[in-house]
Formats: C-alpha cells, structure tokens, sequence
C-alpha cells in the first residue's frame, strides 16, 4: 500500500498545481461573474499565453517569471480587443452568441497556432526546473511552490483592485446591474472589455508559472479549461475565493486520484465532481443562489 | 405532414442519390460520405438544439456511444453489424435520456446545460480510453470482411446510398416533429420555459423525448462512422472535435429548420475542402475556416445561411419583416 509520506506529498504537489488551475480558474470566474458569459475561448488563450513565453524564452532568452511582467499587459489588450471589437459585437448581447463566439474564437486561435508552431511539444529547461525544498522529510518542487505563493498574492492583488478602486468600483456595479450602471454613466462596454482583459491578464501570470515544469503544445488549453470550468462551478460561479479555494481543492482530487487510479483516470474524478456539483449545486459552494 | 412538406425533401434526396452515376472518384465518394455522415449527427443536434433550445457541447457522448456499441457488438459477440445498428441507435437514445433525466431534472439551462454534456462526454472519452473492455487507447478494429450482410460493400456508392436514406428519413422525422403537437410544445420550451409550462406543457417530459430521438439519431451517425472507416478510439468517438462539428453544422446552416444541419454540414466541409486546396498543406487550415465562419454566421447570420436566403427573398418581393427574435433584442 502507499505510506503516509507518499500521500502527503501527493496532496501537497496537488495542492501546488491546484494554485495554477486556481489563478486560470480566475479569470474566467471573473469574467462570468461580471459579463455572464462562459468563455470557451480561455483554454486557447492560455496556450497563446505560454507560446508567448515560450518565444520569450526561446528567442529573446527571458527567463520565464520575467516574461510574466510584459505579458500580463500585453494580455489584457489583447482580451480588451477581443471583447471590445470581436465578442461584443459579434453577439448581440445574447448568451447563447456569446458562448458561440467564444467556441469559434477558440478553434481559430488554436488551430492557427497549429498551423504556425505544428503539433511539436515544446518544453523549455531553466536551472530551477528540476529543484526542490526540502520540508521535513518531505520534497517539494521548487518552481510549484512559487506558483502557489504567486497565485495566492495575484488573487489577493485582484481581489484588491475590485475593492479598493473606481475601475473596480464599477466593474462590481455592472455585474449586479447592468442596466443601472449605464445610467449612472459607467461606460458598460468599457468595463465589459476591462474585465476580460483582467481575466486574460490572469493566463498571462499563469502561463509564466506553469512552463518552467510543464510543456506546450496548441492542443495544451483545453485540457487546462475543462478543468478550470470544474474549478469555477465548484467555487460558485463569479467567486473570487471560490476559485482559489476550488482551484487548490481540485489539484488534491487529481494528483490523489492519479495516485490511485493511474495516470489515465486521473482526470476522471474531476469530472464527476463536475458533473455531481452542477447536478446538485449548480451555484457552487461559495456562490449566491441564482 | 402535407405532400407540400414533402416536395423540397424528394426532389433534394433524389437529386442527391443521382450524385454517384455522375461522379465516380472514391476521394469525392468518401468526402460526401463523411459529410452526410457529419450531416446526420448534426440533424440529431438540431432536434434538442435547434427545435428545443438546449445546446449541447457534448454529443460526442452519443456518436461515440453508438460507434462502440456496433464495433463492441461486433468484434466480441459476433452479433450482426445490422443488429448492431439498430442496437447502437437504442444505446444511443438510453444514453440521451439518461443525461437528459439528470441534467434537466436537476433545472440545468443554457450554459450550464452547455457545460455538463461537455462534461459526460469528456467521462465517456476518458473511461473508454482507459478500459480494456472498449480496446482501450488502442482502438477498436472491425473486420474487414465486404458482405452486404455485415454493413460492409464493395462498392462506396452502396454506402453513401444507405446513408443517404438515412439522412432522408431524419428529414421526414425532423419535418413531422416540426408539424406535430410535439414539436410544438418544444418549441414553446425554447422560447420561454416558463410559459409553457404555465400553459400546461410538461416541459421535462418534452425535453427528454428530444433528448432521447437526438441521441438516438446521433448515435446512428457515430455507428455508421464505426462501419464505414472500421476503426475507432476514443478520441475519434468520444473526441470533442465531433461535439464541435455537430453543433456548427445547423447554426451556419440554419438552427431549428429542417435542412438546416445538411446545408450547414456540406458548406463547412465544402469550404474545408477548398481551404485546403488553396492553402496546401497547412495543418488545421480548414478548421480556422470553420472558427471563422461560425464567428461570421453568428454576427452577421443568426438565422444560419437558410435564415439569410430567406431575408434576401422577403428582401427580393419588398417585404421587410422583423422576424420575432430581431423584435426581442430591440427590446434589450
């Protein structure tokens, strides 16, 4: 049978992958909270995202926590343009558009990354890839203790902006009341767009975490983004804690279940918590009821 | 049903079947082949999506399901692949009621509903990946032995003949259900749930018969996917590349008509096809083509292309007609 310590650093390592699902999960709980959309175009973003510092890394020799700083605001414009000049208004302001919309966008990104970089696995190799912490008897990745500390201050950072300024101010007003909003002379389709880009600013932070451990290849987001769903279904849709909490709940359930089911079925347990939360509560743990 | 309704299906399907005397390259054969088959599926969409308003992500769980069940009945039973067909069908419809019982019983709408069939989809791909009773990440392989008695021909025309059929019966069950009480009542649930059921429509009871027939005529397509081709794993049948297809093909060709899926399957493929003419051997071309179109067909034609023929006819007579959807977002 397995030891304690085998479990325990299971669960820990969980834990610590849990933090990037959570920061991803992040943006599109974000996104849905304020726009009421669900942005099936997010896995691609976030494989755009880790090209970028992949091609950062590869060309210009950043390092890839470096790349996270201009990334993160060249990630926001881009969401901004998408939601301002393609989501918008190719939609008509109805879900079910939007949720097409988002569908098509997703299969044009990425195939056209398919077409630019071909279906080749990309990995790239830093001197701390492969360290780890030692705590107690047990070993911990280096860089996924990192992701975990970053992801905490990025939700902590983001949970700020939403409380603490204007922008954030209004972007909390359009999400209880749209209609409301406008007439107080909040621009709706600026802050609609503001809060994709911070949702897409989230993959940039993301991406940058994730490729000093793991690899990139155009088909990468949507393994990312089922997950992500599950994570922000769990945490309540539009929840910030939620997400970080169902986030770091979710990288438990996988890294255990591939303990214990194998690599192959390791995913499945996400899903049927997926499914038996949806089924049960679709509202999430930490979400209001709809 | 009046012999009116009936005209347009006739002359298309027979116009259709005339199509193998004239040309007779197997690449051309194969790809019409694979569109009706795409064009099945999607007609099984569009009878929950198109007609009942519940947009599935997931109908891969119901294609995949009837690829398995034939090639499963087939290579370990032994039992008869046009049994298998039939059977498959079935599968296909009890999986569609069963998802259909626990998501609509559990109020599940619109994105959500979205979510959770991507969802058991997804469960369907990894456990039939993973367990050795379904050929595991290996595949199943069907027999190849060309008898007219296990679904298996000589000659492709043969097959894209069978399909053919098929798709024409599809038409005729998507034409009664639009004409029937039935159909009425789903499309009362589509445009306002609440009302119907004020109205004394059961609404569960109707989305779940739509559930079921989707299912069942998707599964269909997804067997005779298994028979044609004789391969399959999971990521083929269970892939979410056929869950995408089957829902693009009715919103570019026309969502909740009964032609719709066709017309959409065979302008996506057709310009699939072109793309990769032109472009060569770019990977992924054609389905940049398809992103792009459903972007396009979503901002510019919510009716899909039939929609947009039918504008520019209303247009041509000097008709200008608001239909009830464009009234409802001016309202917004």
């Amino acid at each position: 049978m397995y030891s304690p310590q085998i479990i325990l650093e299971a669960a820990l390592n969980g834990l610590m992958t849990g933090a990037v699902y959570a920061l991803i999960a992040l943006g599109l709980t974000l996104i849905y909270g304020v726009l009421h959309i669900i942005n099936f175009a997010h896995g691609a973003l976030l494989t755009c995202a880790m090209f970028a510092v992949w091609i950062a890394w590869a060309w210009l020799g950043m390092d890839p926590y470096l790349a996270i700083l201009p990334l993160v605001p060249l990630m926001f414009v881009l969401g901004y343009g998408l939601q301002r000049f393609v989501i918008g208004p190719a939609s008509h302001g109805d879900d079910g558009n939007i949720l097409l919309v988002t569908l098509g966008l997703s299969i044009v990104l990425e195939n056209v990354l398919l077409a630019v970089f071909q279906s080749d696995t990309r990995t790239l190799d830093t001197d701390y890839s492969f360290q780890v912490v030692a705590l107690g008897p047990l070993l911990l990745s280096y860089p996924r203790l990192i992701g975990l500390g970053v992801a905490v201050v990025v939700t902590g950072l983001l949970w700020l902006v939403l409380n603490r300024t204007d922008t954030g101010k209004a972007i909390r007003a359009v999400a209880k009341e749209k209609l409301g909003a406008n007439l107080v002379g909040i621009d709706v389709p600026h802050v609609y767009a503001v809060t994709f880009g911070l949702g897409c600013a989230c993959l940039a932070v993301a991406a940058g975490l994730l490729m000093p451990t793991f690899y990139v290849n155009p088909r990468i987001g949507g393994a990312f983004v089922l997950v992500a769903f599950t994570v922000v279904v769990l945490g309540g849709m539009g929840s910030l804690p939620g997400a970080l909490l169902g986030g770091l709940f979710i990288g438990v359930v996988e890294s255990l279940c591939g303990l214990f089911l194998g690599d192959s079925l390791g995913q499945i347990g996400i899903f049927l918590i997926f499914i038996a939360v949806l089924l049960v509560r679709p509202t999430g743990l930490f979400g209001a009821k709809a | 049903m009046t012999v009116r309704d009936l005209i347009p299906i006739a002359v298309l399907i027979l116009l259709a079947a005339l199509l193998p005397l004239v040309v007779t390259s197997s690449p051309v054969l194969n790809f019409l082949v694979f569109m009706l088959i795409v064009a099945l599926g999607a007609q099984g969409w569009n009878i929950l999506g198109g007609f009942g308003g519940q947009f599935s992500f997931g109908h891969a769980a119901f294609f995949g399901t009837g690829a398995y069940v034939t090639a499963i009945l087939q290579t370990r039973y032994g039992i008869n692949a046009w049994a298998g067909l039939v059977l498959a069908t079935a599968a296909g419809a009890a999986v569609g009621w069963v998802i259909g019982f626990l998501s609509f019983r559990s109020g599940l709408r619109g994105s959500y509903f979205a979510l959770v069939t991507l969802a058991f989809a997804e469960v369907f791909r990894i456990l039939a990946n993973a367990a050795s009773f379904t050929g595991g990440a290996a595949g199943l392989l069907i027999k190849l032995d060309v008898r007219p008695a296990n679904l298996q021909f000589d000659d492709r025309a043969v097959f894209y003949w069978l399909v053919l059929a098929l798709v024409a019966a599809v038409l005729l069950l998507t034409r009664w259900i639009q004409r029937s009480r039935f159909g009425a009542q789903l499309v009362a649930v589509r445009e306002n749930e609440d009302a119907a059921k004020a109205l004394g429509v059961n609404s569960l009871k109707v989305k779940l018969r739509a559930i079921a027939l989707s299912g069942g005529v998707t599964a269909l397509s997804g067997c005779l996917y298994a028979q044609y081709f004789l391969y399959i794993d999971a990521n083929i049948a269970y892939g979410s590349w056929i869950s995408v297809e089957l829902l693009l093909a009715p919103i570019i060709g026309g969502v909740g008509t009964v032609f719709g899926p066709v017309v959409g399957a065979l302008t996506l493929h057709g310009l699939g096809e072109l793309a990769k003419q032109f472009a060569g051997r770019i990977p992924g071309i054609d389905l940049i083509v398809f992103g792009g179109v459903l972007v396009l067909a979503v901002a510019f034609a919510r009716g899909g292309i039939l929609g947009l023929l039918e504008r520019l006819r209303d247009r041509g007579r000097g008709m200008v007609t608001r239909g009830p959807k464009e009234v409802s977002h001016a309202g917004r």
